[in-house]
C-alpha cells in the first residue's frame, strides 16, 4: 500500500482540484482530505456519509468564578496569554480563561492554589468516513478557530490507512493543507511521496523551496507538477530546472484552463469534463502511477 | 487601527490586496507579515533589511543527573513532548509548546529551560513602505508563537496591515483576534464561497467587524455576490479577472506599480476600512 500526499507550499495553486481528478484515476484509492480547516474535496466528490464521529482533542481550562478569589497565579504561569482579568462590581475582579487562546497545557489547573480551575475535555470538530464515486473518503470538519489541526489530520490519516489494510486497498491519496506547519507536518510524515502543486509565479517558487526543505528533512520522496504553466513558461523552466537538481521527480505539466472553474460549479473534476487541461491531468497520472509502482 | 487581510482558502489575493493597501496608505501604514510559513510580501515590496530579531522560546533541558525516572514530567505533558519509557525521559522538540509545566512539576528539579531559536522577525523598508516580516524555520510546527512575537513589533505608523496566512486554525486566529477590521478576500468559486463562509463564521465568533473582497471575477451575479447580499456583508470591493494582474504578480510585481489604475479602487477600499473599523 502506498501513500501520496499533494501539498503546495504557497494556497490556491490546484491542490484539490487535482486531487479529484487523481482520485478518479486511480482504481479505487482510499482518499483523504487532510485541509482539514478549509477542506473542500467534497464540493467535487460529493460524499455520502456513512459515518460521523466527534473529535475530541485535548482540553481547555475553564476558572470555577465561586472558587476564585483572583489571586492572579494563573495569569503569570500561562505562557499564552490565555487569561484575562475581569473587572465586576465593587472594584472587585475576577478571572475568565479565553478559550481561543488557551492551548490546554493544564499549568493553570496544576498549580492554582485555590484548586479552582477545571480541566474540560475539548471538542475540536468531526470526522467522516464517506463513500464517493472514486472510492472510499476519510474528511474532516475542524471547528470554529479550531486547536489541534495537526491531530486531526493524523486522526484522518489513521483511519485511513486502516481502512486501506482492512479492505485492501493499495493507495492512499490525500489532499492536504496549504503552508509548512503543525498539520503538514502531520500530513506529510512516513508517507510514500509528495506530490507538490505549484505555479510559475514568484511566490509560487518561493514557497516551492521552503516546503522542499521539509520535505527533505523528512526524508520523503518528492514529485512536481507545474500548474498554470503557460502563465509563464519561462519560470515554469526555471522551477523545473531548480527541482531537478534537488533530486525531485517532474511528473508534469497542466496548462491554465478557464474550464477548471466551470468544472467546480458542476461538482465535477476536471477529467470528467472534455476541457483541454484534462490531456495533461492523464499524462501526469500516467507519470506518477510508474512511479510509485 | 489595525487591519486584518485573510481568507479562508488560499491563493485568493490576500498578499496582493495587502501590497495595495500598504502602497494605498503609504507612510501612514506599516504592514505585517504573519504568514510566517510562507511569507511573500518581500517578493513584492523588495525592501532594505533594517533590523533582524531572532525569536526564541524556552524549551525542556533534562539533567540526568538530577533525574530519578519518576515519569511525572511525561505524566504532565499534554501535547506527548516527553517519553519515559526507556527511563530518562527524552523530550521531542518538535512536539513542545513550552508551557512550563514539566519543569515545575518536576520534584527534583532536574528540568530547566532553555531558549531555542523558533524564526526570524526582519524590518524592511523600500522608498516607499516599512514591513515587518515574521519567517518560522522549516520543520517547526510553532506558527502562533512567532505570529505573537511578531505582532509585538512597536510600530508608530496609524494603520497596520497583517497579511494573514490561510486557513482558518490557530495560526489565522492568532493573526486576526486583536484587529479592528479584517478584510476577508475571496474568489468567485465554489471552494472559494465554502471557504469563505468558515471564514467568516470565526470571524463573527470573534465579533470583529469585516468586509469583503471577492477577487478575479467578471461577473456580478455570481453565487458569492448573492451571499453578501443575503447576509448582508458589506463588499468592500471587487477585483476583474484580467490576466495582466496574473502576469504581472507571477513576476513579482505590485499591483499598484504594474498598473496603476487599480489605484482608484484601492483608495476607495482603504476609505470604506477606515470608516467601518473599531475605533480605539
Amino acid at each position: 500500500m502506498k501513500e501520496i500526499v499533494v501539498l503546495s507550499g504557497k494556497g490556491g495553486t490546484g491542490k484539490t482540484s487535482l486531487t479529484a481528478s487523481l482520485a478518479l484515476l486511480a482504481a479505487n484509492p482510499v482518499i483523504v482530505d487532510g485541509d482539514v480547516d478549509a477542506a473542500d474535496l467534497h464540493l467535487i466528490l460529493e460524499p455520502e456519509i456513512e459515518q460521523q464521529h466527534d473529535f475530541f482533542n485535548g482540553v481547555e481550562a475553564t476558572i470555577r468564578e465561586k472558587d476564585c478569589p483572583a489571586c492572579g497565579a494563573c495569569i503569570n504561569l500561562c505562557r499564552f496569554n490565555a487569561i484575562k482579568e475581569k473587572k465586576k462590581l465593587f472594584h472587585k475582579k475576577t478571572y475568565v480563561i479565553d478559550p481561543l487562546s488557551c492551548e490546554g497545557c493544564g499549568v493553570c489547573a496544576r498549580f492554582c492554589p485555590y484548586d479552582a480551575i477545571d480541566l474540560k475535555p475539548r471538542l475540536c470538530g468531526q470526522w467522516m468516513i464517506s463513500k464517493t464515486r472514486a472510492g472510499p473518503m476519510v474528511h474532516a470538519h475542524l471547528g470554529v478557530g479550531g486547536e489541534n489541526s495537526g491531530q486531526l489530520v493524523t486522526l484522518v490519516r489513521q483511519k485511513a490507512k486502516e481502512m486501506a489494510q482492512e479492505k485492501g486497498h493499495d493507495l492512499i491519496l490525500l489532499d492536504g493543507p496549504p503552508g509548512i506547519g503543525c498539520p503538514v507536518i502531520a500530513s506529510l510524515s512516513g508517507a510514500d511521496l509528495a506530490l507538490i502543486v505549484t505555479e510559475p509565479t514568484m511566490s509560487g517558487a518561493h514557497d516551492l523551496s521552503r516546503l522542499l526543505k521539509l520535505t527533505q528533512h523528512f526524508g520523503i520522496q518528492t514529485a512536481l507538477c507545474v500548474n498554470k504553466w503557460d502563465i509563464c513558461p519561462e519560470m515554469t523552466t526555471q522551477i523545473e530546472k531548480e527541482a531537478t537538481a534537488q533530486d525531485v521527480l517532474l511528473v508534469g505539466r497542466v496548462r491554465y484552463d478557464e474550464a477548471v472553474t466551470h468544472a467546480q460549479t458542476q461538482a465535477k473534476a476536471i477529467i470528467e469534463t472534455d476541457a483541454a487541461s484534462a490531456e495533461d491531468v492523464h499524462n501526469l497520472w500516467k507519470k506518477l502511477k510508474e512511479k510509485i509502482s | 487601527m489595525i487591519i486584518a487581510v485573510a481568507s479562508g482558502k488560499g491563493g485568493t489575493g490576500k498578499t496582493m490586496i495587502s501590497v495595495a493597501l500598504a502602497q494605498t496608505m503609504g507612510k501612514k501604514a506599516c504592514l505585517f507579515d504573519c504568514d510566517v510559513e510562507e511569507p511573500n510580501a518581500h517578493i513584492f515590496l523588495k525592501g532594505k533589511l533594517i533590523s533582524e530579531k531572532i525569536v526564541t522560546l524556552p524549551f525542556p533541558v533534562v539533567d540526568e543527573a538530577r533525574c530519578d525516572n519518576c515519569g511525572k514530567c511525561a505524566d504532565f505533558c499534554s501535547f506527548n513532548a516527553i517519553s519515559c519509557t526507556g527511563g530518562k525521559p527524552v523530550i521531542y522538540a518538535e512536539m513542545c509548546h513550552s508551557c512550563g509545566g514539566c519543569f515545575r512539576v518536576c520534584p527534583n528539579k532536574a528540568i530547566s529551560e532553555e531558549e531555542r531559536r523558533i524564526g526570524t522577525i526582519q524590518e524592511k523598508q523600500n522608498e516607499e513602505i516599512t514591513y515587518v516580516q515574521g519567517t518560522l524555520d522549516v520543520g517547526l510546527p510553532l506558527a502562533p508563537p512567532l505570529i505573537d512575537a511578531l505582532k509585538k513589533t512597536p510600530r508608530k505608523e496609524k494603520h497596520i496591515i497583517l497579511d494573514s496566512p490561510p486557513g482558518t486554525s490557530c495560526p489565522f486566529i492568532a493573526t486576526i483576534k486583536d484587529a479592528d477590521y479584517v478584510v476577508l478576500a475571496t474568489e468567485a468559486t465554489p471552494f472559494g464561497l465554502h471557504d469563505l463562509k468558515l471564514a467568516i463564521a470565526a470571524v463573527k465568533e470573534l465579533k470583529l467587524p469585516f468586509g469583503i473582497i471577492i477577487n478575479r471575477t467578471n461577473a456580478q451575479n455570481t453565487p458569492t455576490h448573492a451571499y453578501c447580499q443575503k447576509e448582508k456583508c458589506t463588499l468592500l470591493g471587487e477585483i476583474p479577472n484580467d490576466r495582466r494582474i496574473a502576469e504581472s504578480y507571477a513576476h513579482g510585481q505590485t499591483l499598484i506599480d504594474a498598473l496603476p489604475e487599480y489605484q482608484g479602487l484601492f483608495s476607495e477600499i482603504a476609505q470604506k476600512i477606515v470608516k467601518n473599523g473599531k475605533r480605539r
